[in-house]
């Protein structure tokens, strides 16, 4: 691991705990809906609002999704694994507890590798277990009370821990934004931060290097990676101004304010959290046989590390770009076809982290609403490869593709064709018509002919200008060079 | 028909059945003995529902879609939800609540046809083994009302015994439909946890909660049971997947070669002389139906005194915390923020005992504490599981006392909860283990109070119970003997 | 083991209940009552114990006889990922103490 990152003299050390929302249609222990959005209290059964006498029965679907983050991130998989309550007063938390797990969780172990600028990262994970969402209160409309929504309560989630190797906002922002792509690639959560499907809190606490591990405090609900950086840098900047002026750390739980930019400590809801965990009578104990895991990892799409692991191999690409690459389902399926319709794979590449992805950002597009196709590019990328126009003037080309308006003809690779001839971008590479305007050039320039065989190699430079003015910029620059030296002697 | 109110619930089923009798007049019967609330056994009546069912009844009846135990009354204990009656569970903090379910039991005796009467008194939460704990007033024992009825199935078993119905629910955590029915001179058992859905049934502690069912003869009981169990899959994760018996098919097996383990430490110095000799006497009386006694032992019986005490108010500390005032039952009225509104809502409105539990339940999960006692109690339960299975290689049941005494005084052990605890020690192992017991009359104490017999089971060997009990009850009288006035 | 009035002070907390001084004090008595029994309990030697916290696990007996673990309900059961709970907003709010426009009402919660 490089140097650490250091904050004024002090280290940053953070660990993330995600709460995934799974996409299950039901909830965890109730037949309910989980879709967004319904009318108050219109999605929480008797289950859902504790009604005396109700028991949790458990859904398959979040189990299996359990199963599948556990297999995307090369966990093990517990066979046997036991659900606990987490007893705590709340008025989103309709039973008084909620059903958690705690001593053996369903997911152990496993890693998130992201890169952060050309640095390889890899964050270790303890756990990932399965539990119930809380309410929601909301406080706008009513004056000195809280109106309480047990819609949500009851959503599967899955709880992502890591271990605190992070240690930098960014490198934690990093870390996010690869856990949020892998739970949305393989399906088991939509990743809608707006709707409050991932929401990460962050354990965040500083240091002098070598120490040990300074005190921490928790910034609960981050659900959005703007707020995510500006929250960690602000208690970065906060825990070390506190122990500069000879004030200890408290633990505590913080919220970040995204209007102020500032964290704050929450009114403690339990004092000191004794939340008296202990195996829920109501569930026997879930066992996962090893078949089961075996099922779901064949009928699982190819997993994110498993598919760059194959742009590395398959197309030689380095790493960086297959991990770029594979930075969506989509994006990689747009990748496959634009090497497979050239056959140059490092070309595609290149072309699709630079060009495209400047174009999909600038214009806020998703990779599935872009104007060029993956044919398309592919097509244009082989009239690079086979010499009929130059890299820029198929950057011309792109350009052109970009801003066409749908028509039934737009993504046909034959528009790149039709287009290198309609703006005229075709290169000379007839070497009889070059050699023609190079012997002009040259005998117009005498002076530069006798630097570059003196020794000046600038001199050529002076050459090549007029020569690609002459072609109309459609001489190969390559050939150009070829000849002119061959020429020159 | 004047004495509909003896009939057992086999000769009702029959007489309804064959028309000699309607379900209406069965249920009018039945609530006019129930007028003036006769030991303040119920908590909710409503004739009209009860009618209406009867009626329904009827129909059927005469349909001839008529189901097994069509027109035959039952009363449920508070403990289980109905939507047509309140459900309290004998506690304020549920005043006035009404379900929007029926609790599966309840269901399954409904579609079995039977006729509802009402809701019957309980301690708080099934807290207590006198029904001295409930927020609506004690219930008496029919046979000296000077004296408790036995808890938490106090209202069930009373309102048996006064022949206010012929058969009840109850539920049995650490042996609340035993105890009772001994108190009471009536039978009742507790299946194998998890052969009846807990799904409907308020909890108190979720891994001894059973229902069972309570009436005059262990054929009726066999009866109910049959109606009562089968597995809830959909709804109870802890429900059995065993296909549901007919517990009344062996009833008529003799005894002939039947081995009985009586354990000794259940007939210890603390075992009051008068239901010991009650119990010697049934224990010879099967002897002469042909079956063999084998002393066993039991060591850990005492122990399970501090083991359900921790296990059981550990469960019922986080079970009760749904009861907030937030989302339905009781909330107080005055409170100046959230706080006080958690405070004082559980405060005025639980009893005594249901608190002193929550207390004692949360010191025991408490971080530092768990292991000490929560875990080292669940380990301790395991032994005494295994000593079970141990004593069932030399026996097939296992025979003893339900309680140390007849039903006491009325306020003589109100103020002493652990005197109430202490007195649990026979009736707590089987519930700990989850094994099936029952209690059937043997005979009379000293004090003219009658006196039960336990019999205790392998898992899921009820049938046999109902067996033994079912023969005892051929030869020997005790269980249709009336207390003075009820017949 | 003996609590203190500081731990009833804990518990009640814990627990969202308040007592009166003289409740507390005679609560406090019957607790250490309580506890001097259990100290028998905590004698017991259970090394190499498993706790039994799901009276099923005891019936592992019955499997291999006569059922199979995993369908008699030994193990957690798995309900496939289906709605089926209708909106019956108003029949599980008759018995709420506050409610406006389908929300449960509390005193403001603050965080």
């Amino acid at each position: 691991m490089s140097a650490a990152k250091l904050v004024h003299g002090y280290e940053v050390v953070i660990g993330f705990e995600t709460h995934t929302q799974l996409s299950t249609k039901s909830k965890i222990f109730s037949r309910a809906s989980t879709a967004f959005g319904a009318e108050p209290n219109t999605q929480a059964c008797a289950v859902d609002l504790a009604l005396p006498g109700t028991l949790p029965v458990m859904n398959k679907g979040a189990v299996e999704r359990a199963i599948e983050l556990g297999l995307a991130l090369g966990s093990h998989i517990a066979e046997r694994s036991v659900f606990a309550r987490k007893n705590y007063f709340y008025p989103d938390l309709p039973k008084g507890y909620q059903i958690s797990q705690f001593e053996i969780p369903v997911v152990q172990g496993g890693e998130v590798s992201f890169f952060l600028g050309d640095e390889k990262k890899t964050v270790r994970l303890v756990r990932a277990h399965l539990e119930e969402d809380a309410g929601k209160s909301l406080h706008e409309d009513f004056i000195g009370q809280s109106g309480i929504d047990l819609n949500r309560a009851g959503t599967p989630l899955l709880e992502i821990v890591t271990e605190p190797d992070m240690r930098s906002s960014e490198e934690a922002v990093a870390y996010a934004k690869e856990l949020h792509k892998i739970v949305t690639w393989i399906g088991i959560c939509d990743g809608n931060m707006q709707e409050g499907s991932f929401r990460c809190d962050a354990n965040v606490s500083v240091r002098k290097p070598g120490a040990s591990l300074g005190t921490r405090r928790e910034i609960k609900n981050l659900n959005s990676f703007k707020f995510m950086q500006q929250a960690i840098d602000y208690e970065v900047r906060w825990q070390i101004e506190q122990i500069e002026d000879g004030r200890a750390i408290q633990q505590a739980t913080v919220l970040f304010n995204p209007d102020t930019g500032e964290t704050r400590a929450m009114r403690t809801k339990e004092d000191a959290a004794d939340y008296r965990y202990f195996p829920d009578p109501d569930l026997p104990p879930l066992v996962i046989s090893r078949e089961w895991v075996e099922r779901v990892r064949s009928e699982m799409a190819e997993l994110p590390r498993v598919m760059a692991q194959r742009f590395v191999s398959q197309y030689g690409l380095p790493e960086y770009d297959a991990m770029t690459l594979t930075q969506s389902k989509a994006m990689a399926a747009y990748f496959e076809e634009t090497a497979k319709a050239c056959g140059q794979a490092k070309l595609a590449s290149n072309w699709i982290m630079g060009e495209l992805s400047r174009r999909m950002n600038a214009d806020d597009l998703g990779i599935d609403q872009l104007p060029v196709k993956a044919a398309q590019l592919g097509a244009l990328i082989r009239r690079i490869a086979d010499n009929t126009i130059s890299n820029n003037a198929a950057k011309h080309v792109f350009d052109a593709l970009w801003p066409l308006e749908m028509t039934t003809a737009s993504g046909a690779p034959s528009m790149v064709d039709d287009l290198i001839d309609s703006m005229g971008l075709k290169q000379m590479n007839d070497a009889g018509a070059l050699e023609v305007i190079i012997d002009e050039v040259l005998a117009a320039n005498p002076k530069n002919v006798e630097e570059f065989k003196a020794g000046n190699t600038k001199a050529l430079n002076g050459l090549v200008g007029p020569i690609m003015k002459a072609s109309k910029g459609k001489a190969n620059p390559a050939q150009v060079n070829a000849l002119l030296l061959k020429k020159l002697g | 028909m004047t004495d509909l109110h003896n009939k057992s619930v086999a000769q009702l089923a029959a007489m309804l059945k064959n028309k000699e009798v309607s379900a209406v007049e069965v249920a009018t019967r039945f609530l006019a003995r129930m007028g003036g609330n006769p030991h303040n056994a119920f908590l909710d009546i409503s004739s009209e529902v009860t009618l209406a069912q009867a009626q329904a009844s009827d129909a059927k009846i005469a349909k001839g879609t008529a189901g097994p135990l069509e027109g035959v009354p039952i009363a449920h204990k508070d403990i289980f939800v109905t939507k047509d009656f309140a459900t309290t569970a004998g506690s304020k903090i549920l005043k006035d609540y009404r379900s929007p379910f029926d609790a599966t039991v309840v269901s399954r005796l409904r579609d079995a046809g039977m006729v509802t009467l009402g809701k019957l008194n309980c301690d708080e939460f099934a807290m207590g083994s006198a029904n001295e704990n409930s927020a609506y007033g004690a219930v008496t024992n029919p046979w000296d009302t000077t004296r408790i009825p036995g808890g938490s199935s106090g209202g069930s078993a009373a309102a048996v015994a006064a022949r206010l119905t012929p058969a009840v629910t109850g539920t049995d955590t650490g042996g609340s439909i035993r105890q009772p029915a001994a108190f009471c001179g009536i039978t009742g058992i507790k299946p194998t946890y998890g052969r009846a859905s807990r799904y409907g049934m308020v909890a108190f502690a979720s891994s001894l909660d059973q229902a069972g069912p309570m009436a005059r003869s262990a054929e009726d009981c066999a009866l109910l049971l049959s109606a009562m169990c089968g597995p809830d899959l959909d709804r109870d994760s802890t429900s059995l997947n065993v296909a549901n018996e007919d517990f009344s098919r062996t009833l008529t097996q003799a005894l002939q070669g039947l081995r009985i383990g009586i354990p000794n430490e259940f007939f210890g110095e603390g075992l009051a002389s008068d239901v010991r000799s009650a119990i010697d006497t049934a224990l010879e009386q099967l002897q002469t139906l042909g079956a063999t006694l084998v002393p066993i032992a039991l060591p850990r019986t005492e122990l399970s005194i501090p083991v359900y005490y921790i296990i059981a108010p550990a469960e019922a500390s986080s079970n009760l915390s749904r009861f907030d005032g937030v989302k339905f039952g009781h909330r107080a009225k005055d409170f100046s923020d959230l706080a006080g509104m958690y405070e004082k809502t559980r405060s005025q409105a639980f009893g005594e005992e249901v608190k002193r539990r929550i207390m004692i339940g949360s010191y025991v999960l408490s971080h530092g504490y768990y292991d000490a006692y929560y875990l080292q109690a669940q380990k301790i339960r395991r032994m005494i599981a295994d000593d079970f299975q141990q004593a069932f290689s030399q026996c097939d049941v296992i025979a003893g006392p339900v309680a140390p005494t007849t039903a006491w005084k009325l306020g003589d052990k109100s103020d002493d909860p652990l005197a109430n605890y202490l007195a649990d020690i026979f009736t707590l192992p089987a519930s700990l283990a989850g094994l099936p017991g029952m209690s059937l009359p043997v005979g009379f104490g000293a004090s003219g109070m009658p006196v039960g017999m336990q019999l205790i089971g392998n898992y899921l060997q009820e049938a046999r119970l109902l067996n033994v009990a079912h023969q005892y009850q051929l030869h020997i009288g005790h269980h249709t003997q009336a207390p003075g006035g009820a017949a | 083991m003996s609590l203190t009035s500081h731990d009833i002070d804990r518990l009640a907390q814990l627990s969202r209940l308040q007592f009166e001084p003289a409740a507390a004090e005679r609560l406090l008595g019957q607790l250490n009552g309580f506890f001097e029994i259990v100290e028998q309990m905590r004698a017991v030697d259970t090394t190499h114990v498993v706790p039994m916290a799901h009276p099923v696990d005891a019936m592992q007996g019955l499997t291999a006889a006569i059922f199979d673990a995993d369908e008699l309900g030994l193990t957690l059961r798995l309900r496939e990922d289906v709605v089926s709970e209708p909106n019956q907003r108003d029949a599980n709010q008759r018995s709420a103490p506050a409610v406006e426009r389908g929300l449960f009402l509390v005193p403001k919660v603050i965080e």
